[in-house]
């Protein structure tokens, strides 16, 4: 038995004779490929060619079209060309294998690459007015929603709001914690460090006071919760949609959005202004701690200063901007998970979508709403 | 190469397969013949998809041994492609790559070959499964229920495997298009010469392509042979199987 496939090309007169021998099959495709390479251009300049395949003892699919693209190219432009000497067992194989691959399929159009570019820029002005539809969509299904459950507050899924709020409250209260706290600390360390320089250490606690309870403490907070929960959500109202469980609720005659979506923002919304009291009070602790350790300033000096510094408008300002934020990451994360496709990659990228879209508008919501603070004189 | 390796595609040896306390699979032996398209039936929940699994070596096997192509089995390495096909129940095709590159995955992965053969090899294989060219650029999800069946099999058998797995190959279609599908898998053994070995409920596969049928019942082969002789038999299980109500109404129809 011949352990490498070989092919013998020994022309007589206008005929060419092909013998392939030994294994033609796929685990010998590079030195096939490169046979049949070979011949090719004999096969080009004799009229007639003959495979004798008597020689071969072994055959698969890929085997066999190699032959019969040889066998192809030679019948080409009115030459003949013929298999002789298959053995039984072959001989399905090769007529298989001449049913395939007729009708080669134009390739695909190359496009002008301006135009392409064109094409790209007019597609995402659409797909960002889409964008805005959806949102508004979204909305709008989550008020019907929340006036049907004023109606009737029985309807209120509130063992899945409850649920929800232990998953994205409750389970969140460390993480949050832990980074707010250090960067309270961080804070502080900085301001202490820079502000010693002009003697003006113990402003360090009104920034520390003023920054976190108007911004970072709710932003940090509402950064995470988008990358914590928001993609949670996109994941998984993605994975029952890819699983047709979103169209059996339809189909039951519940609708999707007060079954599954508002328990869940409905949750962020509650969850998000508990975590960000949470998370302040973190931060200035933390900036507490740094106050004694490295600015040697005494818990009950930093209290008293804190005290002066910050008053209840300043938390309020945060506050307010908690449930506006955790509603935009809930709307973002569940309508991208609507949108999810059939593919594992689409879940992916729709996820991936959901927690950069949240926090770049939770990012402008905080800016949109500095602009109207300070315009009120907040 | 002495004669029962040459003659036995697939032996199993006093299989045991469980799970926690439950015993799945007791002491089970089987030989599949090279060539040959062995049907298994069980009761659903009764170890058929496990056994398959514990043979393709997705399920450790508490003990007993598993011969494939004459080889003990422990672990697939790489190169798995190129001993089996598997054909899994849902299709399992890669939902993020095109139905060309699906079919052309195990290509790639096994074999240094050109692009343009490589092209070629798939809408062959596609045709072969009785697919259009056209077909090859979509994605699964844009796929029929049949199409994916038929697309799994093409990859199954992207690198003419020896062996073919299938799990319930029909299950989902239509009696038309599970007809067809019985009908490709007998062509295509034929012509590649492939052992077969099918987990299946469909009567109609069982009498129409199987030459051997295994019934599987309290985690061993109860009975095996023609589906003839598995009408003929004694076993409780078996009786009940072929010659229930709806078993009755199939056969009486189909003569």
């Amino acid at each position: 038995m011949n352990h490498e496939p070989l092919l013998l090309a020994t022309p007589s007169g206008d005929v060419l004779n092909l013998r392939p021998e030994g294994p033609w099959t796929a685990a010998n495709v590079v030195t096939l490929e490169t046979l049949s390479r070979s011949v090719g251009t004999d096969v080009d300049r004799s009229r007639a060619v003959t495979l004798d395949m008597s020689g071969v003892s072994a055959l698969d699919t890929l085997g066999a079209w190699v032959l019969e693209k040889l066998s192809r190219r030679a019948a080409s432009s009115g030459r003949s060309a013929e298999f002789v000497g298959v053995a039984d067992h072959f001989s399905g194989l090769l007529e298989e294998v001449r049913q395939v691959n007729l009708h080669t399929p134009a390739p695909a159009a190359v496009p002008n690459p301006v135009l392409a570019r064109l094409g790209d820029l007019g597609k995402s002005t659409v797909g960002a007015r889409e964008d805005i539809t959806i949102f508004l969509q979204m909305l709008g299904a989550l008020f019907m929603a929340i006036i049907g459950v004023l109606r009737r507050p029985r309807s209120l899924r509130l063992t899945s709001l409850v649920y929800q709020l232990y998953r994205i409250g409750w389970q969140a209260i460390p993480i949050v914690a832990l980074i707010t706290f250090l960067i309270g600390a961080i804070i502080a360390q900085q301001g202490f460090f820079h502000f010693r320089r002009f003697g003006a250490e113990s402003y360090t606690v009104d920034m520390v006071g003023i920054l976190v309870l108007r911004e970072l403490g709710v932003l940090i907070v509402a950064i995470m919760v988008a990358g914590r929960s928001g993609s949670a959500y996109t994941a998984e109202l993605g994975s029952m949609k890819m699983r047709e469980e979103i169209d059996a609720l339809s189909t039951m005659g519940l609708d999707p959005v007060d079954v599954l979506i508002l328990p869940r923002v409905a949750a962020l919304i509650i969850a998000l202004p508990i975590l960000t009291f949470i998370g302040s009070i973190a931060a200035l602790y933390g900036g507490g701690l740094v106050a004694q350790f490295y600015g040697d300033m005494g818990p009950a000096i930093y209290i008293a200063r804190l005290h002066e510094a910050i008053s209840v408008t300043h938390f309020e300002v945060g506050i307010l901007k908690a449930p506006f934020m955790a509603l935009v990451i809930g709307i973002v994360a569940c309508s991208e998970g609507l949108r999810v496709k059939g593919s594992a990659e689409s879940l992916g990228r729709q996820t991936t979508t959901s927690v950069v879209k949240s926090i770049f508008l939770v990012i402008v919501l905080d800016g949109l709403f500095a602009v109207f603070f300070a315009s009120i004189g907040m | 190469m002495d004669a029962s390796q040459d003659q036995f595609a697939i032996r199993v040896r006093d299989l045991v397969v469980g799970f926690g306390r439950q015993t799945v699979l007791d002491h089970l032996s089987l030989d599949v013949r090279r060539g040959e398209i062995l049907g298994l039936v069980g009761a659903s929940g009764g170890g058929k998809s496990v056994l398959m699994r514990t043979i393709i070596g997705l399920i450790p096997r508490r003990g007993g041994t598993i011969e494939v192509m004459g080889q003990p089995t422990g672990g697939h390495g790489r190169g798995a492609a190129t001993i089996w096909g598997i054909l899994f129940q849902q299709g399992a095709l890669f939902s993020s790559l095109t139905v060309r590159q699906n079919i052309q995955f195990p290509l790639r992965e096994n074999l240094v070959l050109s692009q343009e053969l490589m092209d070629e090899i798939a809408i062959a294989k596609l045709e072969m499964v009785g697919l259009r060219a056209q077909d090859a650029d979509k994605y699964p999800s844009e796929l029929s229920g049949g199409m994916t069946k038929r697309v799994a099999l093409a990859r199954a058998l992207a690198l003419d495997p020896p062996i073919l797995f299938l799990d319930e190959p029909t299950s989902g279609l239509d009696p038309i298009a599970a007809g067809d599908f019985d009908a490709l898998i007998k062509t295509l053994q034929k012509t590649l010469g492939l052992t077969v070995f099918m987990v299946t409920h469909d009567l109609a596969s069982l009498t129409t392509v199987c030459d051997r049928v295994a019934a599987l019942a309290d985690g061993k082969i109860v009975a095996i042979g023609p589906m003839r002789e598995l009408l003929q038999s004694e076993h409780p299980w078996v009786r009940a199987y072929f010659h229930g109500k709806r078993s009755q109404m199939l056969q009486h129809e189909m003569r």
